[in-house]
């Protein structure tokens, strides 16, 4: 089976999720498969160079791909499938690649399984995993028409291994190609920081309505998130009084996260919150309420004041 | 202007799911909704005709007979009209896009106005079906939406912050629920919509492009209750997630 991965990348380098979506692509190519990396963007030779150390790069670099915006990235990605022989189209979940590859699957013929959580091969077939219903329920589905477009959650595989030495670097031929430009973009309010997205990341940090101020919030989550390496995430009913940005809220309106620790702090655990985190490997909880909903869902709980124990927490890892 | 805004239904998501044997969902006593990313649509798209003092908002929906109690609930809360594609067979993501489009080449609206995904199984990709199918532009996870004239001004929330950009008109815009906190159907409303006729579209001739695209093999309960190990300190927190959990270095 081939299939081609559509990477995400910041103009510099190609992101984890998207590694981890070519570490699936490797698994389910099977022997006579071939996995290949599609880039896009402009002037994203340095990407490719990198991205060159996974898998064979198609890197279709074009003046219009500079601006984020949907249609002209999906007919690229379309055209790419069908001249590479593409069996099944791969990206990392996230907005980037419901937006853009999405419409694609569109102009592929629909075939489309996003937020998968896992695979397997029955008798040559491949099967994808699922979750439905604020995550209770893992659903197991099958492709009935071909190519399918198929989007993984970054962190249900592991990063793929690079290769000492550059697979080759194949520019996209965009000369013949109708694509029409509409739409403009005024660029980006961006998330502040640099810690790791919540989406793709090993260790989550995640506070929730018992922090008073966005201050507050920063500084004890913020801080031992930044200890751990970790990514900082937030509940609704924090989000929603200010307490922390809307990018990092997780839960069933949020981002669904499956990280290997989840840390709930503040936080009591509506079915809104538990149904982005519970398919975490290991969750600890810290809350003032022993019957919190939260400690249902944890497998290691603490009673007590976020405003006490995080303090206590950061002192003993910086010591 | 005219604005389409498709409506779906979903489980509430804050019953207990139950599974058959047979790995299928056993819905006998579950309470279907309209989904809540729809109704945010289907607000925004009020607002924008209340704020032009003119204007049509129409929803259609594509699958069963139960449909139309969604439906007259877009009604009461002030749509002007409600199409139903009736179908008893299974409708996905796909099928529901091309039936969508069919009703689009004929209402021929100016904005089409989707919740960016449906809540029970969180899928985002009706909207993008659409627009792709359309050949329109999109803007996708809208947290802002300012029409200008023939033109559409969207806040997007991505994973790395807000973008904007701004569209020509007709494009799809998915509605995301920091839009907008949708009304409530009055009483008023609820007696002026028993009024309004549900239109059936005619789904003969579209057999073919509604073959299911991905099928669904069976369902299986997550676990969903763990058992707590309480701790009593930071410390020992620490300690059990790095000896016994073995998460942390």
């Amino acid at each position: 089976m081939n299939l081609l991965v559509v990477a995400n990348h910041d103009g510099q380098q190609v992101d984890r999720a998207s590694l981890s979506a070519v570490e699936f692509a490797r698994q389910a190519s099977g022997k006579d498969g071939l996995v290949q990396i599609l880039l896009l963007g402009h002037q994203i030779d340095a990407v490719a160079e990198k991205a060159a150390h996974y898998a064979p790069v198609l890197c279709a670099d074009h003046e219009i791909l500079g601006e984020p915006l949907a249609d002209r990235f999906a007919v690229i990605i379309a055209h790419a499938a069908k001249t590479s022989g593409t069996d099944i189209v791969v990206a990392a979940s996230g907005s980037w690649a419901h937006d853009i590859v999405g419409r694609a699957a569109g102009l592929l013929g629909g075939t489309m399984v996003g937020n998968v959580t896992g695979h397997q091969i029955l008798d040559g077939e491949i099967l994808f995993q699922r979750l439905l219903y604020a995550g209770t329920v893992t659903a197991t589905v099958a492709l009935r028409k071909y190519p399918g477009v198929v989007t993984m959650r970054g962190s249900a595989y592991p990063i793929a291994s690079k290769n000492p030495k550059p697979f080759p670097v194949t520019a996209v031929d965009l000369t013949n190609m109708e694509i029409s430009v509409r739409g403009s973009y005024q660029g980006l309010e961006a998330r502040s920081g640099d810690r790791p997205d919540p989406a793709d990341a090993r260790v989550i940090v995640s506070g929730g309505y018992a922090f008073k101020t966005a201050e507050d919030f920063e500084r004890l989550v913020g801080g031992l998130a930044d200890i751990l390496g970790a990514a900082a995430g937030a509940s609704r009913a924090l989000v929603n009084v200010g307490g922390a940005p809307s990018e990092i809220q997780i839960g069933l309106t949020g981002k669904v996260v499956t990280p290997e620790l989840y840390l709930a702090l503040g936080i009591s655990g509506s079915i809104q919150h538990l149904a982005g985190m519970r398919n975490s490997q290991v969750i600890a909880a810290v809350n003032t309420d022993p019957n919190a909903p939260i400690f249902k869902a944890a497998d290691y709980g603490l009673i007590g004041d976020v405003y006490q124990v995080i303090p206590e927490l950061i002192e003993i890892l910086s010591s | 202007m005219k604005i389409l805004v498709p409506i779906r239904s979903v489980l509430d998501t804050d019953q207990k799911i139950q599974i058959s044997p047979d790995g299928s969902l056993d819905d006998r006593d579950l309470r279907y909704d309209i989904n809540p990313f729809d109704a945010v649509a289907l607000e925004e798209a009020l607002q924008i005709r209340e704020s032009f003092g003119q204007g049509e908002v129409v929803c259609a929906a594509v699958g069963s007979d139960d449909l139309e109690t969604q439906l007259r609930t877009a009604l009461a809360m002030g749509a002007d009209r409600a199409l139903l594609a009736n179908t008893d067979s299974q409708v996905d993501h796909w099928s529901t896009a091309v039936v969508l489009q069919k009703i689009v080449e004929s209402e021929l609206p100016g904005l089409i106005l989707v919740g960016e995904r449906t809540a029970e199984d969180d899928s985002d990709m009706v909207g993008v079906f659409l627009a792709a199918l359309l050949d329109w532009p999109q803007a996708t996870f809208a947290s802002q939406i300012t029409v200008l004239d023939n033109k559409v001004q969207v806040g997007r929330e991505t994973d790395s912050g807000i973008e904007t950009i701004t569209l020509p008109m007709p494009s799809v815009v998915t509605c995301g629920l920091r839009l907008n906190k949708p009304r409530y159907a009055s009483f008023r409303g609820q007696m002026k919509a028993r009024s309004i006729p549900i239109e059936c579209v005619s789904l003969d001739d579209l057999r073919s492009d509604l073959e299911p695209r991905v099928e669904t093999l069976n369902l299986k309960l997550e676990r969903s209750k763990r058992d707590c190990v309480f701790v009593e300190s930071a410390e020992e927190l620490l300690r059990f997630l790095r000896f016994d959990a073995k998460v942390l270095e």
